[in-house]
């Protein structure tokens, strides 16, 4: 009977070593068609630009052609807070979270809403600074997923974003700017008072205090990716802050 | 003649072995530690300390003045849980020679002093948007008054708050722990400050529309505050008995005579069940959206407490009552 329960006991072991490794072999599949889709639909965008600007001459109303394709490869990225949230991607939830959040305030707040910047330079140097930045990381997940990491990627992943990530910036708050004196004449996404709920809230603002809150921020994810670079490329060993 | 010499003289070696064996005995009796202390992080040796008389563990401030007792954290183990100031070295398990390892916690800052400068902040603000101190709403508004009485009721409602607030502080709480460290002065005044000031704004703004059911709602909405206040402060005040005073010792809070504390019996964190029930009474008396917000930040902010309260009070205790929950009866 002793014998019976060890048996029993190995044997509830071993169904719950298989169901982890189902487990982990469904999420590696996901991810890896997850990568493989992002890397084509941001391969795509940049086609599609490129393709646009050497037929017509100018970048005006680029923004418009790839609108579509732009805003659903975007928000489809919303899905990376949930793969760190369940735990299949080892990142926190918090940076991913801010990544994420900006893209989209980017797309759906401030390029969808206000038409009149859509023209901008601005907005041109950030969709290819995203583009080239988004290519390369889902490339390289893509080909870590598979175990076949090729050295190029991994240097362009841990190395150009040195350049992209404050151009990015700069592009996404000129734009932001830009955007400023159309949101004060047309009031939207405002609300005044009176109302019954005794709240208001004014967007003019609320943009102002966003890019402020860039100066905190992006020095944040800029460090922590160099930190990232020196682990990886250098194997330095970092000690990291408390808390 | 020479046997009595020889007698004498035995004696005497008898003598001396007799002092020498009282000597050892005394030598015995008080077992000297040899202390070693290592930073946790770069293992470096910070200090050697030899013949330390088995007493308290708050050693290092006799080497490093700077790092003064509530900024140390002393562990057996680099990555284990820091030894509490009344440990004793002779309970420890550690041989003669002891190994510690040392933390610096940081600046630190008394609870008191965090609590006072956190709960001052709201009370002075929120009466400066009360009157309509200049610079806040248009110039024509300086210093006037709001025309709705429920302005007046909510002034009073929250200023009770916050000075029943203080008084707590002052009288009423036994804290578990001195200090803690000086960054969360800045962030908790953020939050009280910020929160206050926004909630403020608008209730006493020129422009403020009282709620939609008039006098009902609000006499409702006091009724849910006052009850609440009063059931928040019963449980501290049972909370405080549960504590002989400076001590730091831990019991299950059980119902009192006082009715109020009779929800002890479904719930572990009551005090944070009632200021739920305060803050939504305030929001159902200014119908004002801030406020809600307000409210449920700190309700999920309690329930992390709650939780985490709930949690090391059924490691502590076996027979801790199996019907509480931690902050909302049976749900959460």
């Amino acid at each position: 009977m002793a014998s019976g329960e060890e048996d029993g006991a190995v044997e509830e072991k071993e169904t719950n070593n298989k169901k982890k490794r189902t487990k982990s072999a469904i999420a590696t599949a996901w991810l890896t068609f997850y990568n493989i889709a992002m890397t084509a639909g941001w391969l795509v965008l940049a086609l599609a630009m490129a393709r646009y600007y050497l037929q017509k001459g100018t970048h005006k109303g680029v923004y418009r052609s790839i609108a579509r394709t732009l805003k659903f490869f975007q928000t489809f990225a919303v899905l990376e807070v949930g793969h760190c949230a369940i735990g299949i991607v080892r990142t926190s939830v918090i940076v991913t979270g801010v990544q994420v959040c900006s893209r989209i305030f980017m797309v759906w707040f401030i390029t969808n809403s206000i038409r009149q910047v859509q023209n901008q330079e601005s907005v041109i140097l950030f969709l290819v600074v995203w583009t080239v930045t988004e290519i390369t990381r889902y490339s390289f997940y893509t080909f870590k997923l598979l175990n076949h990491l090729p050295y190029f990627i991994k240097w362009a992943r841990y190395n150009l974003f040195i350049v992209m990530y404050p151009l990015g910036v700069i592009g996404e708050l000129m734009t932001i700017y830009a955007a400023l004196p159309y949101v004060r004449r047309s009031g939207m996404y405002s609300l005044r008072l009176p109302n019954k709920y005794n709240v208001s809230f004014d967007y003019y603002y609320f943009l102002i205090i966003v890019m402020l809150s860039y100066i905190p921020l992006f020095p944040q994810l800029y460090f922590h990716m160099l930190r990232q670079r020196r682990r990886v490329l250098h194997g330095e060993v970092i000690v990291e802050k408390d808390e | 003649r020479l046997k009595k010499e020889r007698e004498r003289e035995t004696d005497r070696e008898r003598q001396r072995e007799g002092r020498n064996m009282d000597t050892l005995a005394l030598e015995k009796a008080v077992v000297f530690f040899e202390v070693e202390i290592l930073d946790a992080k770069t293992k470096d040796k910070l200090c050697f300390l030899d013949k330390v008389r088995p007493t308290s563990t708050k050693l290092c401030a006799a080497c490093y003045p700077q790092w003064y007792p509530a900024r140390q954290s002393i562990r057996l183990d680099p990555k284990g849980k820091s030894l509490k100031d009344e440990d004793v070295l002779q309970h420890l398990p550690v041989g003669t020679t002891a190994t510690f390892y040392f933390r610096d916690l940081g600046a630190q800052i008394s609870w008191v002093t965090v609590f006072l400068t956190e709960y001052a902040g709201p009370l002075l603000i929120y009466l400066m948007f009360y009157f309509r101190v200049p610079f806040i709403y248009p110039p024509k508004y300086d210093f006037t008054t709001s025309k709705h009485w429920v302005v007046h009721l909510a002034c009073m409602c929250h200023s009770f708050h916050y000075v029943k607030r203080l008084l707590e502080t002052l009288f009423v709480h036994r804290f578990s722990h001195g200090t803690m460290p000086l960054r969360n002065i800045f962030k908790n005044c953020t939050y009280y400050w910020g929160f206050a000031a926004w909630m403020a704004y608008y209730i006493n703004h020129p422009l403020y529309t009282p709620p939609t059911y008039g006098e009902q709602q609000v006499k409702m909405a006091l009724i849910i505050f006052l009850f609440c206040q009063i059931g928040n402060f019963s449980i501290h005040i049972a909370l405080r008995n549960l504590r002989p005073p400076g001590s730091k010792t831990r019991k299950i809070p059980y119902p009192t005579k006082n009715p109020f504390t009779w929800i002890f019996l479904l719930v572990s964190c009551p005090n944070y069940t009632y200021e739920l029930g305060s803050w939504l009474g305030f929001t159902l008396m200014t119908q004002c959206l801030p406020v809600a917000f307000f409210t449920l930040v700190g309700f999920i902010q309690m329930t992390v407490w709650a939780k985490a309260k709930h949690r090391s009070y059924l490691k502590e205790f076996r027979d801790y009552p199996p019907l509480r929950s931690p902050i909302l009866p049976f749900v959460l």
